[in-house]
């Protein structure tokens, strides 16, 4: 017997419960099964961009907290380097040990947050997210006392940091570096060899080597899909040269390895950032720059190792006191154009598990 | 004229006190009053029993998540239930213009219709229940399949394509799922002899789930998928479907929809404690000796025990995908429930009339086969030899030269 069956189309988003933001796909579906999968996104566009352009040198850093808002201190790394790079500042030794520390804090934070969500996609009722969250949270307390802000932190400036840290943040740190390794294995512990997330996770939006790189994604995801690719390795900024550290490489490229990647990549954080409070050297966090801050004319382009892949800033110069261009590279506008190809085939509760495997953050996506 | 429910002790006296009230002729009379009391006290009471859970359950979650938990409203938040429930009433109520205006009407009221409908024959205790019938097993597990059928109408009638898929899966699990969770309560009526639920309870000189560790585990399994929670709650899969069969039921209707969910919870803690554990029964002792505890009280820590365990199960663990759960469903514990009835009518005829020696031979034999089942399957089903971990590497990259 031939049953007549039509396929549906369900929109997924812009509100609901796991799209990470304001992020719409219109799913089509023969049952469970996704035929056909159309992402649409631009719900959050704030015109970063342009904006940046109406901007001194020193105000855009506060619109690149705004971009991917779970690594604020990310961005603005990514940021500062461009400028410092286009007008040929040094920055004192001190700005860029405290710049590696709060990005290597910021990155734990942000990966946090994507296992956290991840596992939430997978349905599990919030209790892995909640200890991610709390962990999360220590390292925004930490940030709070640094510039009194917890998300938007806005901490750098071309030519170093914001200011000198106040003297309790040291033992704060003292203490997250020697805490959050336990609360990271005790995560660990209650999911990562858990045989429902296995079943879930294993096998499932598998994105191949020669596929990831043709597509040009970056970060945890290129990783997990086998290619040791890093930048802070391949093309190390700050002191990230002078840090000793490892780069977990994934084998399968299915959402596991993603998940387990950014697990991994918490602990080589903490090994970074171990580095970075040991080895801080005394003197100025920042190097003296005029108020009315005029780059050469000229362009640059800096990127860095972002929690979520290739951040880069292509800053152009006409000689005055704001750009006059700024290009974003974004790594998870870049890494959500395979989505659609990785999910056909696939179910619906897979839809969220990929999506979520893939960690995008929808403030970086729409600019 | 003798009460049809001799073995009611409160029935019974309820029954004598409006009979002799009420004048010759009036039998019928004294008879639905008496009823109609009894109605009244257990329908209120697995509100409020349901009411507590809901609370319960978000404090001890809320625990389970290093957070707090309703707090505000009245002592350590005890009155929360009421107010969300004074929320919900006083929320407008409204119906998308797509809706079947029958089925959406329907859908709360068939599901709470049904979950007090099986909270008749629970027996809370003894001489504590509404009606002691003959074929009690049956009736808990037919009923609540009243309520699946009211989740497909809810989600067919509401008109919105993730509530329609929450309802597909709905039936979809239901089919499956009742098959293992009848099929591994043949065990214990073999042992009780009798499908009245007082009667399994006083047949239990041992807890059943001594003496049915298999039957237990796979009941245990599908009443949980049955009443669509952690790891099965397919149908109203949160990050999947929004809300799935519910999505689009607000103010009191979804209070109802959430009443019969978690009444189900209490009702099947309720099954389980009755048919598993000895109901009201001093499960430390054989029933012969007195109790130091009243029935009701024991009851009651039986049954908080096993809501307890099932908002542990939802906190811990994630939900599995729906051809899983088939897989799990087909593979997994229907045939576990098979060898479970096999093993325990073998049992049954070698010992039919068991001494209480005997009782824990039977036991240790069940236990075996449970212990070997349960690892047999989990090889046979386990798909990651290796160790799952192994798949990420880290290596270490020479930092290039800037």
């Amino acid at each position: 017997m031939n049953l007549p069956s039509e396929q549906i189309t369900i929109n997924l988003g812009p509100q609901h419960p796991s799209t990470h933001g304001v992020f719409r796909l219109r799913v089509t579906l023969d049952g469970e099964v996704i035929t056909d999968v159309e992402p649409i996104f631009g719900y959050l566009h704030r015109g970063t961009e342009k904006l940046a352009e109406e901007r001194t040198y020193t105000q855009i850093v506060t619109l690149t907290d705004r971009l991917d808002y779970t690594s604020s201190m990310i961005n603005n790394q990514a940021y500062v380097l461009a400028v410092e790079k286009l007008a040929g500042v040094t920055v004192p030794p001190r700005g860029q040990y405290l710049r590696v520390l709060t990005a290597e804090l910021q990155r734990i934070a942000s990966h946090l947050m994507g296992v956290g969500f991840f596992l939430q996609d997978l349905g599990a009722s919030g209790t892995p997210l909640m200890y991610c969250f709390r962990e999360r949270e220590r390292i925004l307390d930490l940030f709070e006392m640094l510039c009194g802000a917890r998300v938007t932190v806005s901490y750098m400036r071309p030519g170093g940091v914001f200011q000198e840290p106040p003297p309790e943040f040291w033992p704060a740190v003292r203490h997250l570096l020697d805490t959050t390794p336990d609360a990271i294995a005790e995560l660990e512990r209650l999911i990562s060899e858990n045989e429902i997330v296995l079943a879930r996770s294993k096998g499932v939006g598998v994105l191949t080597k020669e596929k990831a790189i043709d597509c040009a994604i970056s970060g945890p995801n290129l990783r997990a899909s086998g290619v040791a690719w890093d930048l802070r390795k391949a093309d190390p900024y700050d002191v990230y040269a002078d840090m000793d550290f490892a780069v977990p490489v994934g084998s399968n490229g299915d959402s596991y390895d993603r998940f387990l990647v950014r697990v991994m990549e918490v602990h080589q954080s903490i090994r970074i950032a171990e580095q970075c409070y040991r080895d801080m050297p005394g003197g100025p966090v920042r190097s003296e720059l005029p108020f009315f801050f005029r780059p050469p004319p000229g362009d640059a382009y800096a990127h860095v190792e972002a929690s979520k892949g290739e951040l880069g800033f292509y800053l152009v110069s006409d000689g005055g006191i704001a750009p006059y261009r700024c290009k974003i590279r974004s790594p998870s506008f870049i890494n959500l154009t395979v989505l659609a190809e990785m999910l056909l085939g696939w179910k619906v509760a897979d839809l969220m598990v990929i999506f979520g495997s893939l960690d995008v953050n929808m403030g970086e996506v729409d600019r | 004229m003798d009460s049809p429910f001799d073995r009611n002790g409160l029935y019974s006296g309820l029954y004598g006190f409006f009979a002799e009230l009420t004048p010759d002729g009036f039998g019928w009379l004294a008879y639905l009053l008496a009823g109609a009391i009894i109605v009244f006290i257990v329908v209120n009471g697995v509100m409020l029993l349901t009411a507590f859970e809901t609370y319960m359950e978000r404090r001890v979650l809320g625990r389970f998540q290093t957070r707090l938990g309703p707090n505000r409203v009245g002592p350590f938040g005890l009155l929360q239930p009421f107010a969300d429930v004074l929320k919900l009433i006083m929320k407008e109520d409204l119906r998308p213009a797509m809706a079947d205006r029958l089925t959406f009407f329907l859908a709360p009221v068939i599901m709470v219709g049904a979950i007090l409908l099986v909270a008749a024959v629970v027996p809370f205790g003894p001489n504590t229940f509404l009606a002691d019938l003959n074929i009690g097993v049956l009736f808990i597990v037919g009923i609540p399949t009243i309520a699946t059928v009211a989740m497909f109408l809810g989600g067919w009638g509401s008109g919105n394509r993730f509530a329609l898929l929450g309802a597909a899966r709905a039936v979809a699990m239901l089919i499956s799922y009742e098959v293992p969770m009848i099929v591994s309560l043949a065990g214990v009526l073999l042992l009780a002899g009798s499908m009245s639920l007082v009667d399994v309870v006083e047949a239990q000189r041992l807890p059943f789930i001594v003496l049915q560790p298999l039957g237990f585990f796979v009941f245990l399994v599908a009443a949980s998928a049955e009443m669509n929670r952690s790891p099965f709650d397919l149908m109203e899969a949160e990050s999947e479907l929004t809300a799935g069969f519910h999505t689009e039921f607000s103010g009191i209707r979804f209070g109802l929809l959430q009443l019969a969910e978690f009444g189900e919870l209490v009702i099947i803690s309720a099954v389980l404690a009755v048919i598993f554990v000895s109901g009201w029964q001093n499960p430390f002792v054989s029933p012969d000796y007195a109790q130091w505890l009243p029935g009701q009280v024991w009851f009651l820590l039986k049954l908080v025990f096993f809501l307890l365990l099932f908002t542990w199960i939802r906190a811990t663990l994630p939900r599995m995908r729906v051809d899983q759960v088939m897989a799990f469903a087909w593979k997994a514990l229907f045939p576990l429930a098979i060898i479970n009835t096999l093993v325990t009518a073998v049992l049954v005829v070698a010992w039919p009339e068991p001494e209480y020696g005997q009782l824990w031979l039977i036991a240790a034999i069940n236990w075996a086969v449970a212990i070997a089942c349960l690892v047999l399957f989990s090889r046979f089903l386990e798909r990651h030899r290796e160790r799952p971990t192994a798949s990420v590497q880290l290596v270490e990259i020479p930092a290039e030269a800037s």
